[in-house]
């Protein structure tokens, strides 16, 4: 007999879309007037409407252990809230089916049946109520709620005066003290300043500890990665794959890497032109064009260029640097640094730069790059020649992912218990 | 620890033992609308006196004095109005209130489970708060006429209850419908205004030619404001057996069509609303 909490085995749901669309104009007279009378009968602006199945779901199967703590990730759309929706019971399923053994507790939205006229008093017991607690487990956990809140000096005010950050702290501070054996959690951690951020993580893990079963929604993959040993990747409504939650982040960033790149041809430039940048891109390990790469993975830099002359170009230094979000030049690396590489290159041609380890933390940094023929500078494009998101990764190679949050550089090296030196001691 | 199994068209017994477990939000609900009535205004709960009180008043002059219709027996007009305007005035209430429950509060609906009944039925609770406040009015006229109600008032809590189911089943079948089809957000208000005149409020139902009682009856609230008058005015009102037990078969039928309608299209209307 497993240990499951949750089990859910094909399941699917499906929308009926109506669409209100025009009809196809009609030639035969006879048809136009037809067509003209049913329209009286019709309300203004409404045409025939046809209506289509929308899978949200299909064919979803995984199981989730007692006390593990699941994520779920995918793209806008691919059904992560539907999948809360149908767990939670607020909407049926079409097929499939669905086992809970526990408690189940969902955090859909925050502040569900707040309302602005009650004052924070009463919204907190109205609140727990909606939420599945009872009176006595409200006024037994008040006086917790309001100090995770910080807002006792405001208890009595209606809630339509509160902040923002306020009315939200109110509204987690009331669904985080829920004690249920299933907590489902959808995105609402995006709300809120970063402190609130924070305090809410620390309490998601706290309640992890306790040995409750959690499923998280987000977009936050810094959050996934920290609260989360497992997550499960959905894809238009399908699995796409489930497992460890570094590898379902890699996953998610192989499916989501389109790349937007920049047109090197059209920018300004200085140089004498002999070798020419004409694309400029971040690619995986295969070569293939992308704008995410997971921290500590592999990064190649690919520069494709052309000449004035079809021909060999000897003595070529290729430079490439990095920026970060703020304009800081992060890295810059030529091909001389290390040694000379490259005896003679061909033009047109293209050469890359491989990095095995990325050092990066997680953001957006953008690339320059520029080329010197015989120490003279040949192309320097003015500007980003192209871009590349870092996404959470194992740097550490301890299937930890690590976000360091403020600074640049993840540092390699070991810590060690120090003997202070001879002269030390003596003075 | 029990399980929950989620399947399409699946339910059953499971709900009620929600509606069990969810018990206490009946109250926070009702509760929760009643204070928000009346936050922010200066006289708050009076107005729960204000309009039973004004509109028994016209409806005394209009149809007492004017059209000089006849009373019950010795009762004052304005306490066979009153007595009328009680019942009819919860019934209005909660069915308005009750119908919008739902649409009212798309959020609790599309982001929250608990068994959605709860929901127009606690409108009917609030509804029911108002009208008790509004009984204090009819104390006070009693007191100043000197008629106070015999034995028979005894009765008064089952044509209460009788008011009740009708304003819940006719209440559940309305939200159910409401959700799919807005149309009737203002079909109530039709039938509301239309019931009034309609139903025994201003007059008394002994006016209505005996040919046409029995049809008459057929409005649920027909039995229950003969029953109400019955009660409260000392005998002087007669109560029409045939049509009172109409009224408790047809009010048994809503309630139990209207729980059946409302379960059958609930599992929907998170996809509606």
């Amino acid at each position: 007999m497993s240990n499951w909490a949750i089990s859910i085995n094909n399941l699917g749901k499906r929308y009926r879309i109506r669409h209100e669309t025009e009809r196809p104009q009609y030639v035969a007279l006879r048809d136009v007037i037809a067509d003209r009378a049913k329209r009286l009968f019709r309300t203004p602006g409404s045409t025939r409407p046809t209506s289509e199945d929308f899978w949200a779901l299909k064919n979803v199967s995984f199981e989730i252990k007692h006390g593990e703590m699941v994520g779920i990730i995918g793209r806008n759309g691919a059904g992560k809230s539907t999948l809360l929706k149908l767990l939670s019971r607020i909407t049926e399923p079409t097929s499939g089916r669905i086992r809970l053994r526990g408690r189940v507790a969902s955090l859909l939205e925050v502040g569900t049946g707040f309302h602005p006229e009650l004052t924070g008093r009463e919204n907190i017991f109205l609140n727990g109520a909606i939420l599945g607690m009872t009176r006595a487990e409200i006024r037994q956990k008040f006086d917790e709620i309001v100090d995770f809140a910080e807002i006792s000096n405001f208890l009595d005010t209606p809630v339509k005066r509160y902040s923002n950050g306020m009315y939200v702290r109110l509204a987690f501070a009331v669904a985080a003290h829920l004690e249920p054996e299933i907590l489902l959690v959808d995105e609402v951690l995006a709300v809120g300043d970063a402190a609130f951020q924070r305090k809410c993580m620390g309490k998601m893990g706290q309640v992890a500890h306790q040995g409750r079963t959690i499923l998280f929604v987000s977009h936050n993959m810094g959050a996934i990665e920290t609260l989360t040993q497992r997550a499960v990747v959905l894809e238009r409504g399908q699995v796409a794959f489930q497992g460890s939650t570094a590898e379902a982040i890699r996953t998610y960033v192989r499916l989501n890497s389109e790349c937007v790149e920049v047109d090197v041809g059209s920018l300004a430039r200085t140089g004498s032109e002999r070798v020419r940048l004409r694309r400029v891109y971040a690619a995986d390990e295969a070569g293939e064009p992308t704008n995410m790469v997971a921290s500590g993975g592999p990064l190649k830099v690919v520069l494709e260029y052309d000449g004035d002359r079809d021909r060999a170009c000897e003595n070529v230094s290729f430079g490439i640097s990095f920026h970060d979000a703020a304009g800081q030049t992060v890295a810059i690396h030529y091909t001389d640094y290390a040694g000379e590489p490259f005896a003679k290159l061909p033009v047109p041609g293209a050469v890359a730069f491989r990095l095995s380890e990325l050092p990066l933390k997680t953001g957006r940094y953008y690339i320059g790059a520029r080329v010197l023929v015989n120490g003279v500078e040949a192309d320097w494009p003015r500007g980003n020649v192209g871009y590349f998101d870092v996404e959470v990764g194992d740097f550490y190679g301890n299937g930890r992912g690590f976000h360091s949050g403020i600074a640049t550089f993840l540092l390699r090296g070991e810590w060690l218990v120090h003997e202070p030196s001879m002269s030390q001691r003596e003075a | 620890m029990d399980e929950i199994v989620i399947e399409a068209g699946r339910s059953g017994t499971q709900y009620w033992k929600d509606l069990w477990r969810y018990r206490e939000l009946f109250y926070f609900l009702a509760w929760r609308d009643f204070l928000v009535r009346y936050k922010q205004t200066i006289i708050g709960i009076a107005w729960a006196l204000v309009r039973p009180l004004l509109s028994m008043v016209v409806f005394t002059i209009v149809f007492g004095k004017i059209a000089n219709l006849p009373s019950e027996g010795t009762a004052p007009y304005c306490i066979l109005v009153y007595a009328a305007m009680l019942p009819w005035q919860f019934f209005s209430t909660a069915l308005t209130e009750s119908s919008n429950s739902l649409i009212a509060n798309p959020n609790l609906v599309s982001k929250i489970y608990f068994p959605r009944l709860i929901v127009p039925v606690s409108a009917v609770i609030t509804s029911f708060a108002d009208f008790l406040i509004s009984c204090a009015i009819l104390v006070v006229m009693m007191g100043w006429y000197q008629f106070w109600p015999d034995w028979r008032l005894v009765s008064l809590p089952l044509f209460l209850a009788l008011a009740s189911g009708v304003a819940i089943g006719s209440g559940l079948w309305l939200c159910a419908l409401n959700v799919k089809y807005r149309d009737f957000r203002y079909i109530v208000p039709f039938i509301v205004q239309f019931g009034l005149y309609v139903s025994p409020v201003g007059f008394s139902s002994s006016l209505v030619p005996d040919t046409w009682r029995l049809a008459y009856s057929l409005n649920p609230m027909v039995g229950v404001i003969d029953g109400f008058r019955w009660a409260l005015l000392r005998g002087q009102a007669q109560l029409y057996w045939p049509g009172l037990l109409a009224s408790v078969a047809l009010t048994a039928m809503l309630c139990v069509s209207g729980i059946w309608y409302f379960r059958k299209v609930e599992s929907s209307f998170a996809d509606m609303i």
